[in-house]
């Protein structure tokens, strides 16, 4: 597989590597295969977006780069290097104090309506503190400095320290769960749609604030959205799954530019994507739904509701290919046209 | 009542017949024993004609759902009046009101929740009418049944008929939903946010099916949705709402192009789009804050706390009535020639 670890100009080095990423859910009715075999990188200071639609193994993958899979999961085999460690086999004891927001945190999707109720910001934020940080930040007396400097730096008055959650309007509870992610200064966080349950304005002002953090922080984020439109305004890159498999990789421009998406599915997405500002009197959409994955379709994974699908689609798996410098796709069209155009 | 299948000539979109009128609605809830009064639809007014779908927009909070159930005549208004047909539906009682809601339907938003998991599709299809006493016979309702779900392409329809819901995907579970408000035959449709909870790759097909089903049958569609771009797709004419109060209302070419209130164009502002070029950017957010609590709306223009253009006339005088621009194009705020 061919991947592009130095050919990204402006980031030096992955900070994030995952190499044939396979995380099985084990269930009564059978092995569902969640993430079946990614390999991607996350440059230090890149905002990476994982796209797709419900069920395609975003989450699952977030959850995975925490080593942090929901019960019945397991990462079967693949591996996933945090910083040049290898977190994949690493116990429990090492992965909360060493990884989980020491290095890796996470904004879960609609966290911001599961904060302890009876729970002030402070304690809910000390609370990561004990689980996590022992070994990161061990004095107790620099913790309340932490807080109150990432609260501040979320745009949050002090005294939200002293709230409790049902005080708080969304826009502010989703800044608080944001400085719950900083607070113990990893280098990557894992936004996993961070802005889909927030109205319009309210997202926009939230969108700011995680491109200003990064900014000025130098973070990395790995930015899980079903929504194209918002991967467009904040993502460098924009990896594109379905059923558990990488279709697509490439940076904003290959993906959003004029030339477009190469795979037939993310063209698909991109045209479904209502626009305000073009009125269009037809949208396209994907006829079917998304295959089973406990018995996946054998090769193609999108053949079976691919406008362009021939006999070979559904008979040999396409694999992952870089079409041009930086982008990635896993189709037997998209390599055919891009040689065509290379004769 | 006239059949919803006679499609008449001049009943396109935007010039039909007035088929449901809202005349100052309010709603008030009350909180903390009544210390609290929270004016959910404070001063609601606005016409939908024949053939016509209507958006509804705003944010959460501003009570396009909370319009939505006093339609359907779910909940009470506090006053005002809904007027289909020259009759006052908040006055109608008993068989009246079962009457009324059988020309009245609603698609609701979670397809996941509308549905009971016991029931089969055949079942949640089957209730209306039995509610309705429609049908003098199971075979004459299963034939029923079997005609709007192939309305919906839900074809084989005898593949579909004795599932669980639970067997259906999303997009499915929101055909049947669609379906469920067909076979009562209605003449208006409250479709609260109707597709938010389905895949986007789905979403479109969707729209497309109430559309056509909407033009097939002269339905009037009330579209209640946060999401300013799916209106743009789907609706004739838009209405945004804030705190309880239409502050623009025109076609949706004119509202989406044209903004008139700031805060419309405030959300149009923050919508992003699929194009490339925008990561290094900050967006420029011309409103700041989050909307105030409709226990407490500010006096005046309830918008100009947030409004960019506020002077003290939008404080002082009382609250703007909606004035017509032109060409039906209608907006609440003083300043517009100004801004």
């Amino acid at each position: 597989m061919m991947m592009s670890e130095t050919k990204n100009p402006g980031y030096k080095q992955p900070l994030l590597k995952v190499r044939d990423l396979r995380l099985h859910y084990f269930t009564s009715k059978g092995e569902v295969l969640a993430l079946d075999g990614v390999s991607f990188d996350l440059m230090a200071g890149e905002t990476l977006g994982l796209v797709g639609e419900s069920g395609c193994g975003k989450t699952t993958m977030g959850l995975a780069l925490l080593n942090m899979p929901s019960p019945p999961g397991r990462i079967v085999s693949g591996s996933i290097t945090i910083d040049g460690k290898e977190i994949v086999g690493m116990g429990d004891r090492e992965l909360r104090r060493e990884v989980r927001w020491a290095k890796v945190s996470m904004v879960f999707q609609g966290a911001m309506n599961c904060l302890t109720p009876v729970y002030t910001v402070r304690k809910l934020m000390l609370e990561t503190w004990q689980e996590h940080a022992s070994g990161k930040h061990p004095d107790p007396k620099a913790v309340e400095e932490l807080m109150l400097r990432y609260t501040r730096r979320v745009g949050l008055p002090d005294h939200v320290l002293g709230r409790y959650p049902h005080e708080l309007s969304g826009g502010m509870k989703q800044r608080v769960v944001i400085a719950m992610a900083l607070f113990l200064e990893p280098r990557l966080i894992i936004m996993d749609e961070p802005t889909t349950a927030l109205d319009v304005i309210v997202q926009a002002q939230i969108l700011n604030l995680i491109k200003e953090l990064r900014r000025d922080l130098g973070l990395s984020y790995l930015f899980i959205t079903h929504d194209l439109a918002t991967e467009a305004e904040v993502a460098d890159r924009i990896m594109v799954m379905y059923a558990g498999k990488m279709a697509e990789l490439g940076t904003n421009e290959q993906i959003f530019g004029s030339r477009g998406p190469r795979h037939p599915y993310t063209q698909k997405l991109l045209a479904s994507t209502p626009l305000l500002r073009k009125k269009v009197s037809e949208l396209a959409f994907i006829p079917g739904s998304p295959p089973d994955l406990i018995s996946p379709p054998p090769a193609c994974r999108f053949e079976p509701r691919c406008a362009f699908a021939k006999a070979k689609c559904g008979r040999l798996e396409p694999p992952v290919v870089e079409i041009e410098s930086g982008h990635q796709v896993a189709c037997w069209k998209a390599m055919e046209d891009s040689e065509y155009e290379l004769s | 009542m006239s059949s919803p299948e006679t499609k008449g000539p001049g009943e396109g979109p935007g010039r039909g017949e007035v088929i449901l009128e809202l005349r100052a609605l309010h709603k008030n809830f009350l909180m903390h024993r009544g210390r609290t009064v929270i004016k959910a639809v404070d001063g609601l007014s606005f016409q939908l004609r024949r053939g016509e779908i209507l958006g509804l927009v705003g944010e959460s909070g501003c009570g396009k759902t909370t319009t939505g159930k006093l339609v359907m005549k779910l909940i009470e208004p506090t006053s005002g009046s809904i007027i289909v047909n020259g009759d006052d539906a908040t006055r109608l009682r008993g068989a009246q009101a079962i009457a009324y809601r059988r020309r009245v339907q609603m698609v609701f938003q979670d397809p996941y929740a509308s549905m009971n998991p016991h029931f089969k599709i055949r079942d949640v299809l089957e209730e209306p009418l039995l509610i309705h006493r429609i049908g003098a016979t199971k075979l004459e309702r299963t034939a029923m049944i079997s005609e709007v779900m192939r309305r919906v392409k839900m074809v084989p329809v005898e593949d579909y008929m004795d599932r669980h819901p639970h067997m259906l995907s999303g997009g499915q579970r929101q055909r049947i939903a669609t379906a469920r408000t067909l076979i009562l035959r209605p003449e208006i449709i409250v479709a609260d946010e109707p597709v938010s909870m389905i895949d986007l790759s789905t979403r479109a097909e969707i729209l497309h099916l109430m559309k056509a089903i909407q033009r097939d049958m002269s339905l009037s569609f009330i579209y209640i949705t946060h999401d300013i771009s799916t209106a743009r797709f789907f609706t004739d004419r838009i209405a945004v709402m804030y705190l309880g109060r239409i502050v623009e209302l025109g076609s949706q070419d004119e509202v989406i192009d044209h903004p008139i209130h700031p805060y419309t164009r405030a959300l149009i502002e923050a919508v992003c789009e699929p194009v490339s070029g925008r990561v290094g950017l900050m967006r420029e957010l011309p409103i700041k804050g989050e909307v105030p609590s409709a226990a407490s709306i500010p006096a005046g223009c309830r918008f100009h706390p947030r409004c960019p253009y506020a002077k003290s006339e939008c404080w002082e005088l009382p609250e703007p009535e909606l004035e017509d621009s032109g060409a039906g194009h209608l907006h609440a705020c003083r300043r517009w020639r100004e801004i």
